[in-house]
């Protein structure tokens, strides 16, 4: 038996990998939040599948799956340690969630020796790339009140309705879906959840424009999807069961071991590399390192980022150790959205009116009213913080549930909107 | 505290637990705010033998740790204290303590073993009145004259320093700081109890005029004693925010065993989302709390280059956060969380001391962008 090699003789043999295969990011890389032209969108999945397909084959690709299925079958000491070396390459940023996790995190723990087999080597490998059919317009944080429904026809099913807020399904190949199966029930135990290619003819793409004028967020429609059986995720109308660990992975995305996340990428804004340093430039671009505010704020935006980061190796940690019940993951997801949106609101103010009408090549501070202008989509997105607060108090320290209405009662008698839609102000 | 705990650390926690919980129950801490002293010095001593003054004194001096990391074995133990209100001079008698064995623990052979054994009480006396109470800020002054130190100024705040055997004295010589050990009935050291918030932990003010003293009261080297300063305030950060946490942790359990008996309008008030939500930021706030006093210790624990930066990091959240938990926890409680007959205003003012001495909030994120700026500084010299 060959020995495990020790964690640090891995970090030595990535940091030399890297620095002999993966490009470093450029001086002029833009975050993923900045708006790009569709061409210019499609050549970094483009690349990121490259590089991705390149982590694959130097033997760095999913350091915590199994080998079975094409990772590496490390423990998330090695993901750590790798997460380290790779702060300031280029890495596939867009494949991590909900593609690694939690797409494939969720195969792997629900999906059939086969369909393990056929997708997880897929996905570590840069072919397939997955995003979540889970939100639609009439159910956001009610995620289990999913009306795209699935009917049985033989050996297959038909999927008829529309998902919402799917992160660049456009250039996406598949998406992991959470259908209604059964109305007669209530409304946690009539779900199923399937596997759905989404360049079909049954599904129609409709990119969604947001305030900054990105149009990464896509609604689907569905009609007629057939979806054979052997693409179910679990048993029929069990859906719930594998929907729980699904939010639950989603929540605690950004400690997940199963997607990198280079040091020092952060909440402020989506820049990499050192957090000190992109403080410091920005009260330098401010002009402000003489002014005691400012640099009090400074202050206050590194520790909110330490803060961040300590916070989920602690939940990590009592999580792992079975101290702590993994419902903690939702701290964690609260401490995400309200720590990146006091961030957004430190950088717009220090900034101040650079920040409203700043040079176009102003790049430090010129981003930073956009940001401010979406600072609450990181309290909204994967989950709101509203839902996070909801799941601390009754799930990890016990307070009583929310009434509901519509427990114990067959979800087609619930009240539901009658368009089952979103009444946007504009309608 | 610590999510892995060794058997030693456990025993250690568990006998220190047990013998704040049996002998300074908080009926008895409500007591001691009649006593000016503000604990029994045999409550102390017996603390002593359970190891409480040892942790950073090295084994060759007589001191010695469960663990072998003396200051998270001291944090652990803080943290107990926390989590109890408990009296007693813990964090300047350790800081002392320490202090005399890595500057030379052979010379000060026998002020270790009192301090070690409770027979002695030290008091580190850092901080300055106005106009020279930022931290950090150092005017008294130590001058060298005919093989003697003369030593002059005021400190205020100083834990304790009633109580204390001896004193360390930070003072500054030229550009340089130095240090020197002080014993209280020294001539020309006035002590001065001061008003303080807390029931049972004193503080003093501490005047010093033309205090004469021999060479061998010097700690350390003379004119460059920054850097033990350093370790000494990042020791006693450590010390400071792991109390912190533990009265934190303490006051919220109250908080939410409240929440859950108390009725109002047919149904307990731990089933109205609006306060769920707030126990729920509560509850972030406390976590956060706990992973940043726990890397603070490690970090310092480990000499880490960046511990510095660390222990600011976590006591400028602590110092905005624990407070705001505190009085929640208070809002929540309604009228009784007022009152002197709850328990709940002995955590509350451990939160409330501990984010105002050693720094506030401000002050901290202030250091921290100067450290961060030095880190940077030093990073492009040597490239």
């Amino acid at each position: 038996m060959s020995e495990i090699e020790s964690v640090e003789d891995f970090r030595a043999r990535a940091r030399a990998w890297l620095a002999e295969n993966v490009p470093r990011i450029g001086p002029d890389h833009r975050g993923r939040s900045f708006v790009r032209p569709d061409d210019e969108e499609l050549a970094e999945v483009a690349e990121e599948r490259r590089i991705q397909r390149l982590l694959f084959d130097g033997g760095f690709a999913g350091i915590c799956f199994p080998k079975e299925y094409g990772g590496q079958g490390l423990a998330r000491e090695y993901a750590e340690a790798f997460d380290q070396e790779l702060a300031g390459y280029s890495f596939p940023e867009r494949l991590q969630v909900p593609n690694m996790t939690p797409c494939a995190t969720v195969i792997l723990e629900f999906g059939t020796e086969e369909q393990k087999r056929t997708h997880l080597p897929k996905i570590l490998r840069g072919e397939e790339l997955w995003m979540q059919f889970l939100s639609e317009p009439g159910s956001g944080s009610d995620v289990a009140g999913a009306k795209l429904s699935a009917t049985r026809d033989g050996d297959d099913w038909l999927l008829n309705g529309s998902k919402i807020w799917t992160t660049g399904a456009w250039w996406s190949d598949w998406g992991l879906c959470l259908a209604r199966t059964n109305w007669d029930v209530p409304k946690h135990r009539g779900l199923t959840v399937f596997m759905v290619p989404i360049h079909q003819a049954g599904i129609e793409i409709s990119r969604i424009e947001m305030l900054d004028g990105s149009n990464e967020f896509c609604q689907e429609y569905l009609t007629d999807v057939r979806v054979p059986d052997s693409d179910r995720i679990g048993g029929i109308d069990d859906g719930w069961t594998v929907g729980t660990r699904w939010l639950l992975h989603e929540r605690s995305f950004s400690s997940s071991p199963y997607a990198l996340h280079p040091t020092g990428s952060n909440a402020y804004g989506s820049a990499q590399g050192d957090p000190a340093g992109n403080l410091l430039t920005l009260l330098e671009s401010a002009g402000r390192v003489d002014d005691p505010a400012a640099r009090e704020d400074i202050g206050r935006a590194y520790a909110l980022q330490i803060a961040t980061s300590e916070l989920d190796r602690r939940l990590h940690a009592l999580i792992l150790s079975g101290k702590g019940s993994d419902q903690l993951a939702a701290v964690g997801r609260l401490m995400h959205g309200v720590a990146g949106a006091q961030l957004a609101t430190i950088a717009f103010e220090l900034a101040g009116q650079s920040a409203i009408a700043g040079d176009v090549d102003d790049d430090v501070l010129g981003d930073l009213g956009m940001r401010y202008l979406l600072r609450q989509a990181g309290s909204i997105g994967g989950g709101t913080t509203e839902i996070a607060r909801n799941v601390i108090s009754e799930r990890v320290l016990g307070m009583p549930r929310e009434l509901a209405l519509d427990r114990n009662v067959p979800y087609r008698e619930v009240r539901t909107a009658p368009s089952g839609g979103s009444s946007g102000a504009r309608r | 505290m610590k999510v892995g705990l060794s058997a030693d650390q456990e025993l250690l926690v568990g006998t220190t637990r047990k013998y704040l919980q049996d002998s300074v129950p908080s009926d008895v801490l409500r007591g001691l705010r009649n006593r000016p002293e503000g604990y029994e010095s045999e409550y102390w001593t017996t603390g002593a033998e359970l190891g409480w003054a040892a942790l950073l004194v090295a084994e060759e001096h007589g001191g010695g740790s469960v663990s072998g990391e003396g200051l998270r074995d001291l944090a652990l133990v803080a943290y107990e204290f926390g989590r109890q209100a408990s009296p007693g001079p813990l964090l300047g008698t350790n800081i002392v303590a320490g202090a005399l064995s890595r500057a030379d623990g052979v010379a000060f052979e026998s002020e270790l073993e009192q301090l070690v054994s409770g027979t002695a009480v030290g008091a580190w006396a850092y901080a300055e009145p106005v106009p020279h109470g930022g931290l950090g800020e150092v005017a008294a002054s130590a001058v060298e004259s005919d093989g003697q130190w003369v030593l002059s100024g005021d400190k205020v705040a100083v834990e304790h320093a009633a109580q204390a055997t001896y004193l360390l004295v930070t003072a500054r010589t030229g550009d340089g700081l130095t240090q020197l050990l002080v014993p209280t009935d020294t001539p020309g050291v006035t002590i001065t109890a001061q008003r303080t918030i807390d029931v049972s932990r004193r503080y003093a003010r501490v005047a010093l005029r033309d205090v004469r003293l021999p060479a061998t009261a010097l700690v350390g080297v003379a004119g460059a004693a920054a850097a033990d300063v350093e370790l000494q305030l990042q020791a006693a950060l450590v010390i400071q925010t792991a109390e912190m946490v533990g009265a934190m942790d303490r006051a919220f359990e109250l908080t939410l065993g409240w929440l859950a008996d108390r009725y109002s309008f047919g149904r307990p008030l731990a089933s109205y989302q609006a306060l769920k939500h707030r126990v729920a930021d509560q509850k972030l706030w406390l976590e956060t709390s706990h992973a940043l006093a726990d890397a603070a210790a490690v970090a310092v624990q480990n000499g880490d280059p960046q511990a510095g930066e660390l222990v600011s990091v976590a006591k400028s959240y602590l110092a905005e956060y624990g407070p705001e938990l505190l009085q929640d926890c208070v809002q929540l409680h309604g009228g009784i969380g007022v009152t002197y007959e709850h328990d709940l205003h002995l955590y509350l003012r451990r939160v409330v001391i501990g984010s105002a001495l050693l720094g506030t909030a401000r002050e901290h994120r202030l250091r921290i962008t100067t450290l961060l700026e030095a880190r940077k500084g030093a990073r492009k010299v040597e490239a």
